[in-house]
């Protein structure tokens, strides 16, 4: 298996129907209308030199290089910036042309280091390529003239150097920040000999506006953009396409390797979610995989007070297995359960779940989408009738109205998020629904038409609100409704939304939303056009989050935005596979497919492939497996990848759990915050080391494919087999796609599902069955899957959380671009380098209030509890909210967050918590003695030696 | 190994009984928003679809001994709960 080689044409495809008829170097071509000449040429494998034009880019005109002759036109007009015209007759190759491409070659060469021997780029370099393509025999410029050899590396980057000794001026660099990734950090500064590329106002690289995407690194036709770890390794030999493990958005990257070594992750132009773009956490953040705290093998103790020692898997498994057995023996079949990964592939989830239900005998499972997502699950299964989004990514092209609400694309999706801006640029018109000035209200050539910055809590009231305009004011899209609606339901929802209290000035006292300001987002989402919806955890994260989907759901119906392309109810899912976690059955209430348990037949079809009883009672979630421990009934607990310890709400109430337990077995990478607890430690294996599929926001199914032997020895599902076996339920699989193929007998949504097709169509989206063979990009087209869409009614309802004289501030969480989540993975990369602690956003007013600086170290406090952070004054927040993220485990933000929850999934309300804000001395003792405790509870016994040797 | 600081008052349901009075009421909240003919349908079919067996168990107690706590709409769906 060699690199893989994708053609580049030069310029982008035309997206015209109609088609024009030219001839180059006397062959005939058709391409559509609009099509560059460079590009036409490509299709009939003619490769006119090029330097500064690539296909990801609009064409530029730069480099001069890819000059042709046409007939009866003058001069040689550049290939890349002239389109194609009827009966236009091409010459790529003249004497001319040859003299012309051979002169600026010489000048680019002139001022360019001849060291190819032991330049990085030597073997993939388009300079080195073009130089052979032209013919070039001698730079008669010679070696005295000025040049920019002596310029200085800036390798402030932890990823990448920019060696502007190197650099032809391409602009390729610039192109890729504004066009591809929308930040517009790079510039030219100086003009002529003069031009260089500029990182902001000439900053390095890792101070300036720069994300570090790659996005340059990769359009960068020589060695001046280069990957630090292909200057220390070398040239990848051969490449194998694999899906992202870290957000929703599942970008397809090569991996491209040296033997059993990653060289570098670069991202696939095929793949269907990225489109050959990446950010700095896919791109470059994968370093954990070898990190030096990545435990390699399994461990046990007794208690969680001895230190952990190393034994070997048949005893690691069989303790946990006796234990397990034990424990049911003792206190009963409904006494133990599961968590499931979100970040495993589908077909570990599956074993997971199978091994509660077959194994253990009970439907306790569960997955982080509890503590996320559950409100979409909820929400879209009761109005539509399927629990994921309606669109793939590529419908925002088409959009003309886009809503973000409670989501921060560019930092928690920022690839998606490019493509957004990307049409936002185009011209679609744009609302935030936020309660903090996130980046995309304002971002070079970007503004939202309206920010509503409501205060924490209020969603439904907004949203309510929005449906009042919509149905008072007549915008209601009656033909679609009654078409593919229950017209009877939305009869009764209309009356609700109509009534005086649910107006905007009535609602404003509550949101803080200026009433004309909601008639006005309200009617430009209801008449702008193709109006989509996106949303994040700012959404399910309340106490009325499922009510809050139910809501956008009722509001997308309304207008007749479900169905089409360019329209939709989007959600944003967090994690790599956390909408296939939730697929695969990881629910307790749902068998895969999203099949409650209670459903007789359904229950058969597994009993039968699985020869034993399913449990028809739905089983625990999250939050109930912790009160039923507190309460003495739970107490053995699998948990693969997931730390909850950290990221679950009330972290006072997750130790008490846990602490309850008498087994509880963790399988992941690191000695995360939840095995503080552990009894068992299952060494995990990363995404490079395992075969399966994640399922990513838009239901695309994709390819995780094994590039390396598991460090660990084993891939997670392998070790939930051998787990299941010792508990004696047996499972034999040999390969991952055989589980897929037991996936798809069960699951009509996935009938059509398996690893052949998968590699013939590269992913596919479910459903995927004898209806739609070849997957279903936009749901519910024709009808929704429930028959008609289900208005329901949301009645706002204020949170129980209130603020009040001693906790006067509302605080709310979120992401940030280069950490994930706990940041088990991130902060065990070079990405620590950009966000080494979690800070405290503040309003300067509020700040000035308490009498805090920028910096200072403050006192956050809840009912819940109080832990210590600096703070950051700033104006995104409005007076009376402050913000912060939860990405390192010494902050435990998730001690000062409440247990309520939505009222129908139990997703905890992060967003929203009654806090005071106050000076502080620095860390507080408490976390001081958490530090102490993490590192007493990480040690691991020394081997003892062996006498005899 | 409690390395927490107690919480603050006990605004937090610190027995299950009382957070599972207080997931009750919010249940009960929504629903009675809904048209009130399928209000406590709604919310039994909702309880007996996500509650598990132990929790409904230890609910429909709580209604027997009084129902401390429960709202009127809670009160009559757990009534309606057929197991």
């Amino acid at each position: 298996m060699a690199l893989i080689e994708i053609p580049d044409f030069g310029t982008p495809a035309s997206q015209a129907e109609t088609l024009v008829s030219l001839t180059i170097d006397g062959r005939k071509i058709q391409a559509p209308a609009g099509t560059s000449i460079l590009r036409a040429a490509k299709m009939l494998d003619v490769s006119i030199p090029k330097l500064c034009a690539t296909d990801s880019l609009e064409a530029f005109g730069s480099c001069r290089l890819c000059l042709v002759e046409i007939e009866g036109r003058a001069g040689a007009p550049a290939s890349c910036t002239t389109p194609i015209a009827e009966g236009m007759v091409v010459r790529t190759q003249t004497p001319t042309l040859k003299r012309l491409r051979n002169g600026v070659m010489e000048l680019y060469i002139s001022d360019h280091p001849l060291d190819c021997l032991t330049c990085a780029a030597n073997g993939d370099c388009e300079l080195q390529d073009q130089a052979g393509a032209v013919g070039l025999r001698e730079v008669r410029y010679g070696n005295g003239g000025e040049t920019h050899l002596g310029e200085a590396k800036d390798e402030s980057n932890p990823y990448f150097t920019y060696d502007p000794s190197k650099c032809i001026v391409c602009s390729r660099c610039v192109r890729a920040c504004d066009e591809v990734q929308g930040t517009m950090a790079l510039t030219i500064s100086g003009r002529g000999f003069g031009s260089r590329v500029s990182p902001s106002q000439s900053e390095p690289f890792f101070s300036s506006e720069c994300v570090s995407c790659g996005a340059c690194v990769q359009a960068c036709p020589t060695a001046t953009l280069t990957e630090k770890s292909v200057i220390e390794i070398g040239q990848p030999e051969r490449s194998v396409v694999t899906t992202c493990a870290y957000c929703g958005v599942g970008c397809s990257f090569e991996a491209q390797m040296r033997g059993e070594e990653l060289v570098r992750m670069v991202p696939y132009k095929d793949g269907k979610a990225n489109h050959g773009h990446s950010c700095v956490k896919g791109r470059f953040a994968w370093g954990y995989a070898t990190h030096r705290e990545r435990i390699l093998k399994p461990m046990i103790r007794a208690r969680i007070s001895d230190p952990w020692r190393e034994v070997s898997w048949d005893e690691a498994i069989g303790y946990a297995a006796s234990a397990f057995k034990r424990i049911q023996a003792q206190y009963g079949r409904l006494s133990v359960g599961g968590i499931t990964s979100s970040r495993c592939t589908n077909e570990e989830t599956f074993l997971v779940q199978k091994l509660i239900r077959a194994g253990f005998g009970n439907n306790n499972v569960d997955t982080c989408a509890r503590v996320c997502h559950s409100p979409t699950g909820y929400g879209l299964k009761t109005t539509f009738g399927t629990s994921a989004g309606t669109q793939d990514f590529d419908s925002v092209d088409h959009a003309d109205v886009i809503l973000v609400i409670g989501a921060n694309p560019t930092d928690g999706h920022p690839v998606f998020a490019s493509r957004m801006k990307r049409r936002l640029r185009a011209g679609a018109r744009l609302i935030v629904i936020d309660p903090r000035r996130i980046d995309l209200v304002r971002t070079p050539h970007i503004q939202a038409d309206h920010h509503l910055a409501l205060r924490p809590g209020t969603n439904v009231a907004v949203l309510t609100a929005f449906a009042h305009v919509i149905v008072t004011e007549g915008l209601v899209d009656r033909a679609y409704v009654a078409e593919r609606c229950e017209v009877d339901a939305f009869e009764d929802w209309a009356a609700f939304v109509g009534r005086p209290e649910h107006a905007p000035e009535a609602m404003q006292a509550a949101t803080g939303v200026p009433a004309a300001e909601l008639r006005a987002a309200a009617r430009l989402y209801a008449t702008g056009g193709a109006a989509a919806i996106y949303y994040g955890l700012g959404v399910t994260e309340h106490s009325q989050g499922s009510t809050t989907v139910i809501a956008i759901a009722n509001l997308a119906m309304a207008t007749g935005n479900v169905g089409k392309p360019g329209a939709g109810v989007n959600p944003l899912r967090g994690q790599n596979n956390v909408q296939g976690a939730c697929d695969m059955g990881s629910f307790p209430h749902e068998l895969c497919g999203y099949r409650h348990v209670s459903d007789a037949p359904t229950r058969r079809l597994f009993e039968s492939a699985w020869g034993v009883p399913i449990d028809d009672e739905p089983g625990l979630r999250i939050p109930n497996m912790l009160d039923a421990a507190v309460d003495g009934q739970f107490k053995g607990i699998y948990i693969q990848g997931e730390d909850i310890l950290q990221s679950d709400p009330n972290t006072r109430h997750v130790a008490a759990g846990l602490e309850a337990m008498e087994c509880v077995v963790v399988q992941d990478l690191f000695l995360n915050e939840t095995a503080l607890y552990a009894h068992v430690f299952l060494p995990g294996s990363t995404f490079l080391e395992k075969d399966g599929t994640f399922t990513n926001a838009e239901r695309r199914i994709q390819r995780v494919r094994k590039v390396m032997t598991p460090k660990n020895g084993y891939a997670d599902w392998e070790i939930t087999q051998l787990l299941s076996n010792a508990l004696g339920y047996p499972m034999a699989y040999a390969h991952p796609s055989q589980i897929m193929d037991e996936i798809a007998a069960l699951t009509p949504t996935f009938a059509g599902v398996s690893y052949a097709k998968l590699e013939a169509e590269g992913s596919l989206q479910w459903p995927v069955n004898d209806q739609a063979p070849a997957g279903t990009p936009t749901m519910h087209i024709d009808g929704f899957v429930r028959g008609k869409g289900l208005f329901v009614r949301t009645e706002y309802v204020a949170t129980d959380e209130k603020v009040g004289p001693r906790y006067p501030l509302l605080l709310t969480t979120g992401r940030i671009l280069s950490q994930y989540n706990v940041g088990a993975q991130t902060r065990r990369t070079d990405n620590a380098l950009w966000h080494e602690e979690d800070v405290l956003e503040i309003h300067p007013s509020d700040a000035e209030d308490r009498g805090i600086k920028e910096g200072d170290w403050v006192k956050l406090a809840s009912r819940a509890g109080a832990t210590n952070l600096r703070a950051r004054i700033t104006d995104r927040v409005a007076p009376g909210v402050v913000y912060t993220t939860f990405h390192h485990p010494l902050t435990q933000a998730n001690v000062i967050t409440t247990d309520y929850s939505d009222w129908a999934t139990n997703c905890p309300e992060y967003k929203v918590t009654a806090v005071q804000v106050a000076p502080s001395n620095g860390p507080s003792d408490w976390q001081k003695r958490y530090e102490r405790l993490s590192l007493d509870s990480r040690r691991v016994a020394a081997d003892r030696v062996d006498a005899a040797e | 190994m409690s390395m927490l600081d107690a919480p603050d008052a006990a605004h937090i349901a610190t027995t299950s009984d009382e957070r599972l009075v207080h997931m009750a009421n919010q249940i009960a909240q929504f629903f009675a928003s809904q048209p009130s003919e399928t209000a406590v349908a709604g919310m039994s079919k909702h309880i007996a679809d996500f509650w598990d067996p132990r929790m409904r168990a230890k609910i429909r107690a709580h209604l027997s001994a009084g129902g401390e706590g429960l709202d009127p709409l809670a009160r009559d769906a757990i009534a309606a709960l057929k197991r």
